[in-house]
């Protein structure tokens, strides 16, 4: 599904990167961890076309044929199906829940401009299908309550909910989530982590993912990658995780 | 039921405020024609125009968020396009005597509709052409690069003599702008907007404005839609700048200054970003003012006290009102980052 290749993202005399290889297969979810700066969304962001890497490829593959994403724009990478939520939530805090859901559909929308302000019956199915299509997401994600409130009203969790939502309504076959837990209690956790199983399978996604709650990670990933200064430094199930020394001693620190 | 909570809601593109707003003022606009003076319905004329020129910023402003302050060079090229194709031959004569008019524009003599949709199409190409290479600024960049634009087209226009008239402008523009006309495209405009915005278009417009790193993550083309906004808005311009020549009957160059742009502005902010009926009542209000007003400009006999005439006062006061808009509502002229 994803493969990433010798990457390096140096930003000055800074390697945010340095050579990282992932390898993410189809209906996996992978977790990526690592201490505070270690470049864990820098890589989510060179995948997602924000910043085009120094050095090395990316390559995504959602089944029919290899498309290199390396530096291609943001918006052609979600069109080809890969898509994110952000660490520091950035909804569209003015629009409505309900709206925020319905721009997920725009980059699929084949009606022109045109059509849109004259309304022409094409149009208008076709704005019907999305919203239908963005209720159903609401009601997914148990936001379809508030969907005429305003995003920046929501309280926090479910601002990230929110977030998830308005991601799987650009279809995405690559589903990148940015520390989707943070800020939740275990319970929420818990509930988030059945969650992102659900609609794993109902959106038949691929999921990859950084996130600090360990429970959450070790819960769900099948493979985890573990990143310190830029470096991979582990790799593997949650039990090789666990006991790798080199993972310790990044997040503990080395006498 | 399920389904029954997941259905989409009829939802009505012109809500009832808009309604209203637009039943108001398709009598205001019946009366005023009718029964009011000359001096009333030239302001009213005015009105109309400055409400499709009010809406014309919000969009590329207020809804997509892009501080452009090109406005003043976009009327100007609707403005001489209109009046270029319908001043008749002979007066082009009379009015090129410096250097003749261009060959091929010497004989053209078009009737108004046409000549207006030229207007605004010649207007929107400009906007398209310069929309590519400055879209990719973003805020004060983007507004001093369209500034300069428009500073562009004013000084290009006056040096062209034979396509222009330079310096000297254009008279005897043939004086088609009724109120219902202004009006019209007034209505045309609110119709327009409203329909755009509800449009799934103009929401990812309000999204870019929002937050450019979620909508470009989210699949929309910054680029494009940017341009597509940015295109309407000046064919909107030069509607207006169209509209707005053969009012006057007269037009230079110096007409299209930055001044200009900026009482569109203080329409847009006081109208409040992003609000289409607020900007239509801010734009009679502000033009109405703007006529209302113009006693600060001749002396004035207080009886006791004889205040001489101070040409320029009314702009004064028309500065402090967009200072004080700017200061009470900054916040909601830049976008956030």
């Amino acid at each position: 599904m994803l493969k990433i290749e010798n990457m390096t993202m140096r930003f000055g005399g800074v390697v945010a990167a340095n050579k990282f290889n992932a390898h993410i297969k189809k209906g996996q979810i992978v977790g990526l961890i690592g201490p505070n700066g270690a470049g864990k969304t820098t890589i989510f962001n060179v995948v997602t076309g924000v910043y085009k890497p120094t050095e090395g490829k990316v390559i995504f593959n959602p089944g029919d044929k290899e498309h290199d994403i390396t530096g291609m724009a943001p918006d052609e990478i979600a069109k080809l199906g890969v898509c994110r939520t952000f660490q520091n939530i950035r909804l569209f805090k003015d629009m409505t829940v309900l709206d925020n859901v319905f721009i997920g559909n725009h980059l699929r929308i084949k009606s022109n401009v045109f059509s849109s302000i004259i309304r022409v019956p094409s149009y208008r199915k076709e704005e019907r299908e999305m919203l239908e299509k963005s209720l159903y997401l609401l009601d997914r994600v148990g936001l379809l309550e508030e969907k005429d409130e305003k995003a920046h009203s929501l309280p926090y969790g479910k601002q990230r909910r929110l977030e998830i939502a308005r991601a799987l309504a650009t279809e995405p076959k690559l589903l990148l989530l940015d520390e989707p837990a943070a800020g939740m209690n275990p319970q929420e956790s818990k509930e988030l982590m059945d969650f992102i199983l659900n609609i794993k399978d109902e959106f038949d996604l691929t999921v990859f993912l950084i996130e600090h709650h360990m429970d959450v990670v070790m819960g769900i990933c099948e493979d985890i990658l573990v990143l310190d200064h830029g470096e991979l430094i582990a790799q593997g199930d949650p039990e090789t995780i666990q006991k790798d020394q080199r993972v310790i001693e990044a997040y503990l620190g080395v006498d | 039921m399920a389904e029954d909570r997941l259905k989409v809601e009829k939802e009505r593109i012109l809500d009832r405020n808009t309604l209203i707003l637009l039943g108001v003022l398709l009598v205001a606009v019946v009366v005023v024609d009718f029964f009011a003076n000359d001096h009333v319905r030239t302001i009213a004329n005015l009105c109309g125009i400055y409400v499709t020129l009010g809406l014309s910023m919000q969009l590329i402003n207020g809804f997509t968020g892009l501080f452009s302050l090109g406005h003043a060079g976009f009327m100007a090229i609707g403005a001489y396009t209109v009046a270029i194709l319908t001043i008749s031959p002979a007066n082009k004569e009379m009015n090129y005597f410096l250097e003749p008019i261009v060959p091929f524009l010497a004989d053209v003599e078009w009737s108004f509709l046409p000549a207006l949709i030229m207007g605004g199409i010649l207007a929107a190409i400009f906007g398209f052409l310069i929309g590519a290479p400055v879209l990719r600024l973003t805020d004060d960049y983007l507004a001093i690069a369209t500034l300069g634009f428009a500073e562009i087209i004013r000084v290009v226009f006056t040096n062209t003599q034979s396509l222009t008239n330079g310096a000297l402008g254009l008279k005897a523009i043939p004086k088609f702008s009724t109120i219902l006309w202004s009006w019209i495209v007034a209505f045309l405009s609110i119709v327009f907007m409203v329909y755009l915005i509800r449009g799934s278009y103009g929401k990812a417009f309000i999204a870019i404005k929002e937050d450019e790193i979620a909508a470009r993550s989210m699949g929309i083309n910054l680029f494009k839609h940017k341009v597509m906004s940015f295109t309407f808005s000046s064919f909107m311009a030069g509607i207006a700048g169209g509209l707005m020549a053969t009012h006057l009957g007269t037009i230079d160059p110096n007409m299209f200054r930055i001044a200009l742009t900026f009482n569109i502005i203080l329409i847009m902010v006081l109208g409040g970003i992003g609000n289409i009926n607020g900007t239509v009542i801010s734009a009679i209000i502000v033009t109405a003012f703007m006529e209302i007003l113009r006693f600060l400009d001749s002396s004035i006999d207080l009886g006791f006290i004889k205040l001489p005439g101070i040409p320029g006062m009314r702009m004064v006061i028309f500065s402090i009102i967009l200072m004080l808009v700017v200061i009470v509502r900054k916040d909601r002229l830049l976008k956030e980052n």
